[in-house]
């Protein structure tokens, strides 16, 4: 008895073995760190219990850049979902030549990745003083778009460049979801007499209403945790939150690194909860794509 | 059904020029260096300077690092996950989506206060540990993407019959991990290797808060600095990219015909 419990618990102690260097990665870059920063949060410098870091939050400059950083991330995951949703509707039953989807789809799952720095220049070359777009509107139309109140360097400027890699994102993730309509969905909708306006309201648009709304939410923790694009666009002169935290980071410009802790905690909770919502409405949103 | 595709043609007529427009405006951009004439000159300072050919060199070998370390994780791990501890399954793949939900500045940043030269693993105390670290940094952040490809790569073999067939054959450890495991998942591998790929070349906060010479910092700085440069890069960056991305899709087609799917 004792000799099979003694091969049990061998086999147990291989069996976690084999995941040991995992999770001892996962523990020093990835919990750790951020277990650090989140009981950091709550400590002061002396190594006390506080609530001052989370109440030091609550600043008028804090806020107004945790503000900032909402609207910017709503306004892009808002625009890149609606766009996005659109184009995806368009290849999958806008009834388009299918190289239009095959180049679409491709094509997304570059725009997605390119991001960051490169992404900025992009948009300066575009929309800048001296961009393209900026000099062909004076040029051709007369248009003078910096006398119109436009910079690109503020929340419509930075939201329409992180619109370029949110709308492929929402491109990529609502296809499968729209292919997942079935046909005799539409038809049945149909044959009892149901007008297309019906259809989408009564029964393809609450299906896919979870994988809206999931992904949605994915796009704006992608867009809150950003930074590259942001500051080579605009230096640290836009106070977006990763900003901010990038100059706590560099030089403690709070003077008090606890509550540079704190900035990070709002950061995590604020992407934590969008994307675990979205996980959920994720795995709701399966049941119907089987 | 007419007006329906009207409005397709609509949407995708949007949604192409609003690709399309600022990469023709970079590329229009970055050959505006010579006054009055379009030229190559800003390709041509760009191949000439000599950070350039460092920090993209540097960045290179990170990513094919970052690359071997990360197959060397996670494909054990998925592989390990599935034959023998199917339960830890959910718990797994909820710490591979981890660095999606916390921000890579907020991660690296725990890094900083955890591993600096006065801490128990003082990682950052020289050049080389930096070094270590950042390949670490770049494996967490690439981890979603590599692990999900080669777990869904291993979701069309039969983990179980594969190893039991290679140890009543004798084969050891080692070498159904590496014979037997490792090429029915190469599909998987390649996928997540190009997309490790085109996010270490491009990152940017990861090294530069390390503080070290890499691609995504030094065109941070150029764009800072100087005008005709940056679309220059910013467009070969998009090339960088394209050709990840093709490759991933090459290999993705590839794999997609191999009749081994149920």
């Amino acid at each position: 008895m004792s000799a099979k419990q003694a091969i049990d618990f061998r086999k147990t102690a291989i069996d976690w073995l084999g995941i040991l260097p995992f999770l001892l990665f996962a523990v020093m870059f990835l919990i750790a760190p951020t277990l650090y920063l989140v009981t950091g949060a709550f400590l002061n410098p002396a190594g006390e219990f506080t609530f001052d870091n989370i109440s030091g939050l609550f600043t008028d400059k804090i806020l107004a850049s945790y503000w900032i950083s909402i609207r910017v991330s709503l306004a892009s995951s808002l625009g890149g979902a609606f766009i996005g949703f659109f184009l995806a509707w368009a290849v999958v039953l806008g009834g388009l030549p299918s190289w239009i989807r095959s180049s679409l789809l491709t094509f997304s799952g570059v725009a997605s990745n390119f991001a960051g720095v490169p992404l900025a220049f992009a948009f300066l070359a575009t929309l800048g003083r001296t961009g393209l777009v900026t000099l062909l509107l004076r040029d051709w139309f007369g248009i003078n778009l910096y006398a119109t109140g436009f910079n690109l360097l503020s929340f419509i400027g930075l939201t329409i460049t992180y619109m370029y890699f949110q709308i492929p994102l929402m491109v990529l993730i609502i296809t499968p979801a729209l292919d997942g309509l079935k046909k005799e969905w539409r038809e049945a909708a149909e044959i009892l007499g149901a007008t297309n306006t019906q259809y989408w309201m009564k029964v393809a648009l609450p299906i896919l209403f979870p994988s809206i709304l999931g992904t949605t939410l994915l796009l704006f923790a992608n867009a809150f945790g950003a930074i590259a694009t942001a500051y080579s666009l605009t230096g640290s002169t836009f106070n977006i939150v990763p900003i901010q935290l990038y100059a706590q980071i560099r030089g403690d410009v709070l003077h008090n690194p606890n509550l540079g802790y704190a900035l990070a905690l709002g950061m995590i909770v604020i992407t934590g909860i969008s994307n675990l919502i979205y996980i959920w409405l994720r795995m709701r949103a399966e049941r119907w794509q089987k | 059904m007419k007006t329906q595709k009207i409005g397709a043609w609509i949407a995708v007529l949007f949604g192409a020029s609003y690709f399309i427009i600022p990469l023709i405006a970079t590329f229009e951009f970055s050959l505006r260096m010579r006054r009055g004439e379009y030229s190559f000159d800003a390709y041509r300072s760009v191949f000439a300077d000599v950070q350039f050919r460092e920090s993209f060199s540097y960045s290179i070998v990170m990513a094919i690092l970052t690359i071997v370390f990360g197959v060397l994780l996670v494909v054990p791990t998925a592989y390990w996950v599935r034959l023998r501890l199917p339960q830890m399954r959910p718990f797994v793949e909820f710490i591979t989506l981890m660095p999606l939900v916390i921000p890579a500045i907020v991660i690296v940043f725990g890094y900083l206060r955890l591993y600096n030269s006065s801490s128990f693993i003082p990682f950052t105390g020289s050049a080389r540990g930096t070094d270590l670290l950042l390949m670490f940094s770049f494996m967490t952040l690439s981890l979603p993407y590599m692990y999900r490809s080669v777990d869904t790569a291993m979701r069309t073999i039969d983990v179980a019959t594969l190893t039991e067939a290679a140890q009543s054959l004798g084969a050891s450890w080692p070498t159904i991990m590496f014979k037997c495991i490792f090429p029915n998942v190469m599909s998987g591998v390649l996928s997540g290797a190009f997309i490790t790929f085109a996010i270490v070349i491009g990152e940017f906060t990861m090294p530069s808060l390390l503080n070290r010479p890499a691609f995504g910092p030094y065109l941070q700085l150029i764009g800072a600095n100087r005008a005709y440069e940056p679309p220059a890069l910013a467009i070969i960056a998009f090339a960088i990219t394209w050709a990840s991305m093709a490759l991933l899709q090459l290999v993705s087609r590839f794999s997609k015909s191999a009749p081994s799917k149920p």
